[in-house]
């Protein structure tokens, strides 16, 4: 388990970054895939944009987009006719569970 | 680079049925054996086996359950297309002058576990296919106004010409309508626009070019490869176009030197409808934005040209077997055998693999 998971299980949603490269490192990774050089970890920024989302039953899902580059899946709590690509959306909670679980919500005032 | 030709072959029916790996895989060598004529063990140089199954050592298990003492034996695994990985494989040790022939067998079972790519933490708990699927469905809707119902072609056409494929999972026609009101898997995915993951296997014979006149009359070339990995993980994807596929598909029409306009028949990766959309602009079929046009007329004039055995979605989706199973397919179309699915004047034909939300694929092209 690398320290992206340890972080994730306790609520954290980190990244790895290369300093030497200048670069985020991404998906999470012990050494830059670029220069091989250690990573740092960094907390992720709390804003994402939404790049696509579906909905399964009462669960809307989507990919979002944060720092240009790292996206991850997640569930998104607000109803469906009130999302589009390029929205702005928040990190309410991430945790580990069995699998890694992303909740988002959308900023106020779109 | 030596010549290599596809000059035997073996297919299972695809199934529900929960038989053992090694089964499986004993079942379409044998059909090798039975087919291809002055085949004996001795002449089997490679034995590589081509699963997602968790088992280990099935390339050794699989050589001495048919009595092969080969030089080379290996498995593959590359998800969905670990098939053609292994065939290109294959292709390679016989092209370098490593050795003449290679049996290249693929097979899993229903609830094999190349469905999910645990590692790949960015899907969150949206780790199943469909979940991919859907969004590329919702992307491929918004970017080309794609209907519901033409997605429903896809499908329809698919599952009505694997009723000529008597190896194919489903034999039963589905009309538009029926495949539109199918259940809803997601708000973007009905789960008749969903290959259906079975029980299967299938196998190649790859020999050179001195070697594959003893086989058969009519060997099938294997002309043209091109492979890209772009990534594993899902969500660095680009969600309207499977550009791993537009690169293999590139790299293989330039070793076979031949333009898309050629292939008169192909087998591409249906996984979900929208993929067979996608695939045939990207594939170079069609232009950009005219795939539901490209597939409407496919389907309204009965033309087989696109997933005669009934792709994914109608054949059923063994990983490990599937990127065999098209090889098989457009091997027979090549040497005229493909009875009631048969392509009138097939000399070129392709074949599209790929895994994962096509973050890698496979391209082969296929000549007479």
């Amino acid at each position: 388990m690398n320290k992206f998971e340890d972080e994730l299980k306790t609520g954290n949603f980190v990244t790895s970054e290369c300093n030497h490269c200048n670069r985020i490192v991404w998906p999470p990774s012990n050494y830059c895939d670029n220069c091989f050089r250690e990573v740092n970890w960094r907390k992720v920024s709390e804003n994402g944009i939404i790049i696509e989302f579906s909905k399964k039953e009462h669960d809307i899902f989507c990919i979002a987009e944060f720092e240009n580059k790292i996206r991850i899946i997640g569930k998104l709590d607000t109803e469906i006719n009130m999302i589009k690509p390029g929205q702005i959306i928040k990190l309410s909670k991430c945790l580990l569970n069995g699998k890694n679980r992303f909740f988002f919500s959308l900023e106020n005032n779109q | 680079m030596k010549k290599v030709a596809v000059v035997g072959y073996g297919n299972t029916k695809f199934t529900k049925d929960e038989l053992p790996i090694e089964s499986l895989l004993l079942e379409s060598t044998k059909q090798v054996f039975d087919t291809t004529k002055n085949l004996s063990q001795d002449l089997i140089d490679g034995v590589i086996v081509s699963t997602n199954d968790n088992s280990k050592y099935l390339g050794a298990i699989l050589s001495e359950l048919s009595g092969i003492k080969p030089k080379i034996s290996h498995t593959v695994e590359h998800l969905c297309s670990s098939g053609s990985s292994a065939v290109i494989s294959g292709f390679s040790y016989i092209a370098s002058g490593l050795v003449d022939t290679v049996l290249v067998t693929g097979a899993d079972k229903i609830g094999n576990p190349g469905q999910i790519l645990e590692w790949d933490k960015s899907r969150g708990e949206y780790d199943h296919p469909i979940y991919w699927a859907s969004m590329f469905t919702k992307a491929h809707k918004r970017q080309f106004n794609t209907t519901d119902e033409e997605l429903a072609l896809v499908s329809a056409k698919n599952h009505k010409q694997a009723i000529d494929n008597p190896n194919a999972y489903s034999h039963k026609p589905y009309t538009i309508s029926e495949i539109m009101n199918s259940k809803n898997i997601t708000d973007d995915l009905r789960i008749l626009d969903c290959s259906y993951s079975c029980s299967g296997s299938s196998s190649v014979l790859l020999a050179s070019e001195e070697t594959a006149k003893k086989f058969t009359d009519e060997p099938i070339w294997i002309s043209g490869i091109g492979q890209k990995t772009n990534s594993a993980s899902f969500t660095k994807n680009e969600l309207t176009t499977l550009s791993s596929s537009v690169i293999a598909a590139n790299d293989a029409y330039k070793m076979a030197k031949i333009t898309s306009q050629e292939i008169n028949v192909a087998e591409i990766h249906d996984a979900f409808s929208v993929c067979e959309l996608m695939a045939v602009e990207d594939l170079n079929f069609t232009e950009k934005n005219t795939s539901a046009q490209y597939v409407r007329n496919l389907f309204n004039t009965e033309d087989r040209k696109i997933n005669p055995r009934g792709g994914l979605i109608g054949a059923g989706h063994p990983l490990g077997a599937t990127g065999i199973s098209q090889i098989v397919e457009i091997t027979q179309q090549l040497q005229n055998k493909a009875k009631k699915r048969q392509i009138s004047n097939a000399n070129i034909g392709l074949i599209h693999n790929m895994s994962a939300a096509a973050t890698s694929s496979s391209v082969l092209v296929l000549k007479s």
